[in-house]
This record gives C-alpha cells, structure tokens and sequence, in this order.
C-alpha cells in the first residue's frame, strides 16, 4: 500500500541494488603490519594521542635526568622509583574510577591519613594483630567513601563539596585520632613495615613474573583472536599481536633485570601491578565496568537502560575510599610510621595529576586504569630526579603544577582535534 | 492485516491534578502495522505513549496485551510485555562504541564478563537484518551522524526482541536523506511483523509509512483513518478540529490569489 506513497527517485531504487558489505565510505583497514601503522598514522593526525604524549615524556625525561645526573638510570635509582610509585598509585587507581564516573574525590589523602593512623593506634597503641587492623583500616576507607557516594548520590550533593568536606574533616579525625602523640612508628616485622621493605631476591622472581605476565598477554590476544574469528569477526593481525608482545616482553624482562640488579622485585610493586590488572579487568571487561562508563557518559541514558545510577556512584566512591586506605598504608610504611600530616600536603595532587597526566579525562567516561601507572612514573620520576640534583622542594612543586597544566593541555588540544575529525 | 491486535487501549483516562490529559481513549495497534499518532501541541500523544511505556500509570480504562487485560505501572512492565520506545533524546552514551550503546543494561556475559566477540556478532546481524549501514559498530556514537544515531536508538529497541516499537518523532531534526533512512527502517520492522506507534508532526512521513492514523484532540480520540483513502487535509481537519482552520484559510487564500 505504501508503494503509492513511496518516493520512487532514482535514488531509492538504487538502495534496492545490493548493499555493499562495507561502507563505502569507511576507511578500511588493511590486513597485516601496514595496516596497523596506516590506522596509527590516521589515530594520531584525528587527535587521538592516547598514552602517546606520557611514553615521549616519560623517555624524555629519562634522557634529560639521566644527562643531568649519571646516576637517575641507575639500578638503584630505578628500584626505588618502583617502590615509591606503589603507594600513591594505587591512589590513583582509585581516582580514575571516580574520573571515570565524571566526578572529582578531594579526600583521598585524608582518607589515606585516616586509615593509616586507624591502623597505627589499633595495631602498635591497643597491640591488636597487625592483619585484623589493616582490614579494619581498609573497611573504615570503604565506610568513609560510601558515607561519600551516599551524600553525592541519594542527597545530591556535588562530590566536588562532599569531598571537599571530606578532606577537612578526615584530616581532623586523623589528627584526633593519633591523640597525643606526633607520630606512631611501624614496629619492625609488621605487616605495614613489609609492604614496602619486603623484596623477592631470588632472580627468579622477577623473571618469572615478567615472562609469565607476556606469556599471559600473548595468550589473552591469541585465544581474543581466534574466537573472533569463529565468529567471523576481523581479529588484531598477527603481526599486530607480535609488536605487542615484543614491546611488552621487552619492557617488562628490562625492568626484572634492572630490579635484579638492585634489591630483587619488591613486594610493593607487586601489589600494586595486582591492583591495575585486576582494576583494569573489572572496567574493561565487567557489567559493573561498562556501567561506570556508560553513567559516565549520559548518566539519563544509563538510567533508562535499567542501571542503577544511584549504585555504580555509591561503590565508586567505596573503591575509591578503600584504595586511599590501602595506599595510605603503604606511604606509612615508606615513611616508618603514621602521622599527624600522612597524606596532607601534595599527595592529593600528585594523586589526581597522576591520573590525568596518564590519559584519564577530567570530564568523565574515557580513560584507562594504567593511566594510574604512567602518571604517576611521570611524577615520581621528576621527583626522584630533582632529588637528585638536590633541588629544592619549592621548585619541584612547580615543576609538577607545569607538567599537569602540559597534560591537561595536551587532552584539551587532542579533545579539539577529535571533535574535527569526528571523533570523541 | 491480522484480527487480533497486539496492543488496546479501551476507553483510558488519566488526570493530572486538576488537567484532565486523556479522556475515554481507544487505540489498537496490530502486528505489522505502523499506526501514526497524531495531533496539535498538548493533544495528549506523549502522555499518551508515556501510559503504554509504564511511565504514566492509567486511571481509568482497560490495556489488553494479545487479547488479555494487564496492568502496566512501570517501565519495567512495559518491557517485559515487549513494548520498546524510543525517546526523542534517544538517550545513547556518546562515549560508548554501537555495540555498548546496543547492549547497554543487557550485555551479553560469558562465565560473568562480558562477551564482546558474541555481542559484536549479534550487532552485525541486527543492523544486516534492518539493512542499517553505519561506518563500524566500533565507534564511539559520538562520531556518527544524526540520522545514523536515530538508526542505532532503534535498533537498539529491537535487541530485546519486542511487539510493539513506540517511536517518537524520529525524523525529527533530520535531513532528507536521513529521514529517508529512518522511514525504510519503519518499514522493516513493519515486514517484521512488529506493531509500530510513530508519533509526528510530518505529515509527509506519516502518509509514506503509515497504514492508520489516529487523531488525538484535546485528549479524546479524534477519528481512526486508513491513510491511503484519507487526503492530507481531511488529518489536518481532525487534528485541529474543524474544516475552518488556519491552515484551510491559507490554502483558499492562496487559491485565490492563484486565480
């Protein structure tokens, strides 16, 4: 019946012909090395940078400290790097989860302060076992981000203030908290003095690990591929998949041997390696994950689409107060002991601009978990180098404020290019 | 054109405090049949379509799914009997790729991750199926274009496989060609045997897909016509409830004017 009302244009009657399979006007990919290189080509010219700026500014880096002061690539100097990145990156792990969402956590180094000098007069004042303390001090993290997402969620208050409360009045509980005394020094043998003075020296260990963690790399993307394929789905060419492996395998066989070289894989990076795969699967590869995004990108649309809104902002906050807690733990352990200031100062920065230095954007619903790691060997770097050359702390805080505002313009630049080129 | 509807609205009413919205409302809505809805600003069409969706609960009057009476006071209701609408914001993630935006609240899982490889082949078949061509199910929504958003919202409708596909103003906002693409697809899913309740102000998209359309005035029902014995002003007449209208006036004037 439609046919009398149908517009019979040419036009009409040529969409009747076969569809092509393809879009025509979708640049397809070709097969094999070249493609992938034509593809990164035409990523990087639309804006699309990724980790690019970080992996440059992070070899740049390297080479200025390194011209500067011999010893910045030293064995040594590297191990400690590794150490002192743990505790404020797993931070920002915790940050990038609330990034994602679009929100802001002021709190975390107050909360971190919290659960240190939770732990600290529990365990060393009251001489309760070290391990029921530090679940104690997690659990109180997670309490205090959910009391966080509750106010942010259900009253509607911005997180930008609830947080900002947060950050002064945690602060006040830990300087209550730790009562009359300074500071509370972690006794040696504890739990808290092992995470980051605790170190595999067997040569195997940190081998082991480098070559299992590709191994397992390689096998994700193979057994990725060849389902896609059953499916009848374009799979990563091969040659894809080998650079991967190389860059991967490389990376990570020079670190165990630098590691090796100097006190053996510490059990601080570790951890904080475990915390990034098992964060990043949970938002890559999980409901929960894909439901941060997705309330991070149209949060209305996400409630429409059944999403629990309310839910995903509550536990977000939740991870996030726990993983400040943990960190917090692990700077009291690098610092001997709890105190009054633990994770005043510029933890808070540095934890944030870890996370947006790395990639993570600031306006929600595109990042990455590893932007955690590389941010924040961005920083930690600096610092290391700037100790090195014994500057002075003043001028490695404005360094530090001149790398973040280089980040953030990079992100809005590249953000400027996407939208011309299409893309977000 | 099959007997039994899938979707009757019988004589529904619903009040707003003081604002008597719908009145002793009828429509029927049968499989395979695009059934256009109608009416001047404030007619009663959204709240209308927002008591078939579960958002608005009815007061008075009787819903009957395939024959029997139910009760639909959530949107959640209205899902599990298999009505899927789609808003005019079309509510999709910009940051999020086709696939997510298509699966979105109901990914696919494989032993609790989520399954990417089966939910991109489900993709593909289904925008195959409703010959929807989009550059790559892999870019963020944020990259396609107005009508190929539209596209994707309600195709997104059909993962769930349902009856009825309430859609409102789709063409709103698009040019030409888009619009054009977005009417083939109305199309499709009237060959798929779906009942399809469009909502619109074009009078030309509702005369090219439409089979009925029904009028809504004042929140009453004003007539139920076949449209292809209906002449556009005869919907016009019913839409603003009398032959003397502005748009009558405009077109003797003009008449006039021509002799």
């Amino acid at each position: 019946m439609s046919d009398t009302v149908k517009n019979p244009a040419p036009a009409v009657a040529e969409s009747a012909a076969p569809i092509p399979a393809v879009d025509p006007r979708l640049l397809v990919r070709e097969e094999g090395l070249k493609g992938y290189l034509t593809e990164f080509q035409r990523k990087v010219r639309g804006g699309e940078l990724g980790s690019i700026p970080v992996i440059l500014g992070l070899i740049a880096i390297g080479v200025i400290f390194q011209s500067l002061d011999g010893s910045f690539l030293s064995a040594d100097s590297l191990s400690n790097i590794s150490i002192y990145v743990a505790g404020q990156g797993i931070m920002a792990v915790g940050i990038v989860f609330v990034l994602l969402l679009g929100e802001i956590d002021l709190s975390v180094g107050s909360v971190a302060g919290v659960g240190a000098a939770v732990w600290a007069v529990l365990s060393v004042s009251h001489g309760m076992s070290d391990g029921l303390a530090v679940l104690i001090a997690i659990a109180a993290g997670a309490a205090i981000g959910a009391l966080h997402g509750f106010f942010f969620a259900k009253i509607g208050v911005p997180a930008f203030v609830v947080t900002l409360a947060g950050f002064l009045g945690w602060s006040g509980l830990q300087i209550w908290l730790m009562g009359g005394e300074g500071s509370i020094n972690t006794p040696g043998g504890s739990l808290v003095e092992q995470l980051t003075n605790y170190y595999f020296e067997d040569i195997a260990a940190a081998y082991g690990l480098a070559i299992a963690a590709t191994a397992a790399y390689l096998g994700s993307m193979l057994l990725d591929g060849r389902r896609r394929r059953a499916a009848g789905l374009l799979g990563r060419p091969v040659s894809e998949i080998a650079l991967r492996t190389g860059l991967v395998g490389v990376l990570a066989l020079v670190a165990a041997y630098e590691l090796n070289q100097s006190r053996g894989l510490p059990l601080a990076l570790v951890i904080f390696l475990a915390v990034l795969v098992l964060a990043d699967f949970v938002v890559r590869r999980t409901t929960y994950g894909r439901q941060i995004f997705a309330v991070g990108g149209n949060a209305e649309a996400a409630r429409r689409a059944g999403i629990n809104v309310d839910k995903v902002r509550i536990t977000v906050f939740v991870i996030a107060g726990t993983l400040a807690v943990v960190g917090g733990l692990f700077i009291a352990s690098l610092s001997g002991g709890a105190t009054k200031s633990l994770g005043a100062g510029n933890t808070l920065m540095n934890v944030i601009a870890a996370a947006v230095i790395g990639g993570t954007s600031l306006f929600g619903g595109r990042g990455k978990i590893w932007s955690a790691l590389l941010g924040m060997l961005v920083i930690q770097s600096i610092q290391q180098g700037l100790n090195l050359l014994n500057m002075a702390s003043e001028i490695q805080y404005m360094i530090i404020g001149a790398v973040l505002l280089a980040a953030v313009v990079i992100d809005s630049v590249s953000r400027r290019t996407q939208k011309s080129a299409g893309r977000t | 054109m099959s007997a039994a509807p899938v979707l009757a609205l019988r004589g529904v009413s619903k009040r707003f405090g003081a604002v008597q919205a719908l009145t002793d409302v009828d429509l029927e809505i049968h499989p395979g049949e695009v059934v256009a809805l109608v009416g001047d600003n404030g007619a009663g069409k959204s709240t209308l379509v927002k008591t078939i969706a579960g958002v608005h609960p009815i007061d008075e009057g009787v819903i009957e799914w395939e024959g029997r009476q139910v009760t639909i006071d959530r949107p959640h209701d209205a899902q599990e009997l298999g009505v899927a609408t789609v808003y005019q914001d079309l509510a999709l993630c910009d940051n999020l790729d086709v696939v997510a935006n298509l699966f979105l609240g109901r990914e696919l899982r494989r032993a609790s991750v989520i399954d990417e490889v089966a939910m991109e082949k489900r993709a593909r078949e289904l925008l195959d199926t409703l010959s929807i061509r989009i550059p790559s199910v892999r870019i963020p929504i944020a990259s396609l274009s107005g009508g190929q958003r539209q596209v994707v919202a309600i195709a997104r409708a059909l993962i769930g496989e349902p009856k009825v596909v309430i859609l409102d103003e789709p063409t709103a906002a698009l040019g030409v060609e888009q619009t054009a693409q977005v009417l083939d697809l109305v199309e499709r899913l009237r060959e798929r045997g779906l009942g399809v309740i469009l909502i619109s102000h074009n009078m030309a998209d509702v005369k090219a897909v439409a089979d009925r359309v029904a009028v809504l005035r004042l929140g009453r029902n004003n007539g139920v016509f076949p449209v292809k014995d209906t002449s556009h002003e005869d919907i016009i007449a019913a839409i603003t409830g009398a032959t003397d209208n502005a748009v009558t006036r405009r077109q003797a004037r003009t008449a006039e004017a021509q002799q």
